[in-house]
C-alpha cells in the first residue's frame, strides 16, 4: 500500500472548443519517505503533475490519494517550494514562516511552542542569523531556505518542490541540495521534487520519474537510483554507478525523447 | 536669508578639526545637500518675481506687482487666526476649515473606494457590471454634481462633501482594482495551500499586495478633492478657503486673492506629500509589481 498514489490522471485545458491533452493516464505509488524527482523537458506537463498532487489544479480524469484520503484542493498536508520562493515581501523572514504556523498550529501549540517552531525550522535551513531581515535584503539562496523553512514548518505528509533551485547559480545550488538532502535524511520526508537538471535529479532522487513530451505527456520509464545514502558529491563525480543512472537519463531526454 | 540658514551647518567645521568627527561629517554633508536641493527653486522663485514685478510696475497694469500683495495682505499674513465673527475669520481658520471638509469627504471616498475596489477587483461579474458605470461617472466633473447634490442634499455643507467625496472616489476605485488584479498568482498559491479564510486572506495577502497601488490611488484622490473642494466653496459660500477668494474677487481685493493661491498650493502639495509619506511608511518602499 503506497502512501501517495496518482491513479490514471489525465489532464486536458480547454480553451474555447478547443481541448487540448496535457498529462495523459499518468500512474505513479510513492512510498513514505521517498525521494521521487520528476524530469522531462519543458512544456512536457511536469508542473502540471505536481500542481495536481498540490491541488492548485484539478485532474480531467483520475485521481491524487494520500495517506489513504483523495485529495481534493490545496491543503498544508501537502506544502509546496515554488520556484521563485513566493515569500510575501512585506513580511520578514521570521513573519513569512509565522504566517505559516500561526494559521496551522494556533490550537495545538502555545505562543512560545509556536515561536520555537519557527526559530526550529529556520535553523534547520541555517538561516537564524536574518530572522528579521526583509526579503529583498537576502540572497535568492536564502529566499529559497526560507521557503524550505516554511513548507517543512506546516508539518506536510508530503512536500513538493517546483524547480526549487532552477533560479539559483551552481554553487548555490550545490549547498542548498546537500542540504535537502540532510533534512531528508534527519526527518525523513517523503519528497516530490520538479527538475530539468539531470544530476539533481540523480543526486536526490530514490527514484527517477521520466516523462515523454507533450502533449499528452505521460511516464516514459522510471529509474530506481540504488546509491547508498548519504551521497557524496565530491565522491560520485567519478562513480561508475553514479555515471550510469546519469547517462540513462540522458539517454532518455535526448535519444529516445528529444524535442524536436 | 534662506539660503544663509541652510549654509550653517558648515560652520561646525572647526570642530572636525579638533576631532573629525562623524558628527561634523554629517553636518558638512547635509549642508551641501540643503545647498544643492534649495539654492535652485530660491533662484528661480526670486527670477519669477522680479519678472512679476518688472510686468505689473505700470500704472496700468491690472495686477498688483508682488511688493503690493505682501503690503496689503499683510495684516492677514501676520495675523492668521483673527476671528471677528461670521465670515470675517483669519487665512488659518480659512483652510481648516476646507482642511476639515475635505478630510471627511476624503476618508468616506477612502473607506468606500477601497472597498468598492476590492469588489471590482476579486469578482469578474461586480467588475463587468460596474467598470463601465464607473468610467462614464468618472469623467464627469466636479462642479457638475453640486447642484443636484444641493437638490438632493437640501443643504450646503453635506453638498460639498459629496462633491469631495465622488472627486475623489474614482482613482480609489480603480487603482484599487488594479491592484487586487495584479496580485501575482505566487501569493494566492501560498494562500491557497494555507488554506486562508476571507478575512485572513485579505489582511494577510490583499491589502499589502495591492498597497502600492492603493496608495497612488489615495495620492491622485487626494490632490483631486483639494482641486474640488475650493471650486466647490465658490459656489456654496461660509467659512472656507474657495469662498474667501470669491468674497475677495467681489470686493475687488486682489492682492488677497494672490495670497489664498500661494496658501492653496502649499497646502495642496503637503496633502500630496503626506499621502505619499504614510503610504511610503505603509508599504515600506516596496514597489507595485
Amino acid at each position: 500500500m503506497s502512501y501517495l498514489s496518482i491513479e490514471h490522471l489525465d489532464k486536458s485545458f480547454v480553451r474555447g472548443n478547443l481541448a487540448s491533452q496535457v498529462l495523459k493516464d499518468i500512474n505513479l505509488n510513492i512510498a513514505k519517505g521517498e525521494f521521487i524527482s520528476i524530469i522531462g523537458h519543458s512544456g512536457c506537463g511536469k508542473s502540471t503533475v505536481l500542481n495536481i498532487v498540490a491541488g492548485l489544479l484539478d485532474p480531467s480524469l483520475g485521481g491524487v490519494i494520500l495517506d489513504g484520503k483523495e485529495v481534493r484542493g490545496p491543503g498544508p498536508d501537502r506544502s509546496m517550494v515554488f520556484q521563485n520562493h513566493s515569500l510575501l515581501p512585506w513580511l520578514t523572514v521570521y513573519e513569512n514562516v509565522e504566517v505559516a504556523v500561526n494559521k496551522l498550529f494556533k490550537r495545538s501549540m502555545n505562543k512560545r511552542e509556536r515561536r520555537e517552531w519557527i526559530e526550529h525550522n529556520l535553523a534547520l535551513v541555517n538561516m537564524s542569523h536574518a530572522l528579521n531581515k526583509y526579503p529583498q535584503e537576502i540572497s535568492g539562496g536564502m529566499k529559497q531556505r526560507v521557503g524550505i523553512a516554511r513548507a517543512l514548518a506546516m508539518k506536510p505528509k508530503v512536500l513538493l518542490l517546483d524547480e526549487p533551485f532552477g533560479a539559483l547559480d551552481a554553487l548555490t545550488r550545490a549547498h542548498l541540495q546537500d542540504e535537502v538532502m540532510k533534512i531528508q535524511k534527519d526527518l525523513g520526508n517523503t519528497m516530490m521534487m520538479i527538475t530539468h537538471d539531470v544530476d539533481e535529479a540523480v543526486l536526490l532522487s530514490d527514484r527517477i520519474v521520466m516523462m515523454t513530451n507533450g502533449p499528452s505527456a505521460t511516464i516514459g520509464e522510471i529509474l530506481e537510483v540504488k546509491l547508498p545514502r548519504p551521497r557524496d558529491r565530491i565522491a560520485l563525480a567519478d562513480d561508475p554507478e553514479y555515471n550510469h543512472y546519469r547517462r540513462a537519463v540522458l539517454s532518455f531526454l535526448h535519444e529516445r525523447h528529444r524535442l524536436h | 536669508m534662506n539660503a544663509n540658514v541652510k549654509l550653517q551647518p558648515a560652520s561646525a567645521e572647526p570642530v572636525s578639526i579638533v576631532r573629525p568627527s562623524r558628527l561634523a561629517a554629517l553636518a558638512r554633508r547635509s549642508g551641501r545637500y540643503a545647498v544643492q536641493q534649495l539654492v535652485p527653486p530660491l533662484v528661480i522663485l526670486l527670477l519669477l518675481g522680479l519678472i512679476w514685478e518688472m510686468l505689473c510696475s505700470g500704472a496700468d497694469a491690472a495686477l498688483p506687482p508682488p511688493s503690493q500683495v505682501v503690503a496689503e495682505t499683510w495684516e492677514l499674513i501676520i495675523d492668521p487666526f483673527y476671528d471677528n465673527g461670521g465670515n470675517d475669520v483669519g487665512l488659518a481658520w480659512q483652510l481648516l476649515a476646507s482642511l476639515q471638509r475635505v478630510a471627511v469627504g476624503y476618508m468616506l471616498a477612502v473607506v468606500a473606494g477601497v472597498g468598492l475596489g476590492v469588489l471590482i477587483g476579486q469578482s469578474d461579474w461586480a467588475m463587468r457590471g460596474l467598470d463601465p458605470i464607473f468610467q462614464v461617472l468618472r469623467t464627469v466633473p466636479p462642479l457638475a454634481w453640486l447642484p443636484l447634490s444641493l437638490a438632493g442634499f437640501q443643504d450646503s455643507h453635506p453638498s460639498a462633501l459629496f462633491v469631495i467625496f465622488i472627486t475623489a472616489i474614482w482613482p480609489i476605485i480603480i487603482n484599487t482594482a488594479v491592484g487586487i488584479r495584479n496580485i501575482p498568482q505566487d501569493y494566492r498559491n501560498v494562500a491557497q495551500v494555507l488554506q486562508l479564510n476571507g478575512f485572513e486572506y485579505f489582511k494577510t495577502i490583499m491589502l499589502p499586495a495591492a498597497a502600492p497601488y492603493i496608495f497612488t490611488g489615495l495620492r491622485i484622490g487626494v490632490g483631486l478633492s483639494w482641486l474640488a473642494i475650493i471650486a466647490a466653496e465658490m459656489l456654496i459660500g461660509g467659512v472656507g478657503i474657495g469662498f474667501f477668494i470669491w468674497d475677495a474677487w467681489n470686493a475687488s481685493r486682489i492682492s488677497d486673492i494672490i495670497l489664498a493661491l500661494v496658501y492653496i498650493g502649499v497646502v495642496g502639495f503637503v496633502l500630496d506629500r503626506l499621502v505619499a509619506f504614510v503610504g511610503q511608511r505603509i508599504t515600506r518602499g516596496i514597489p507595485a509589481n
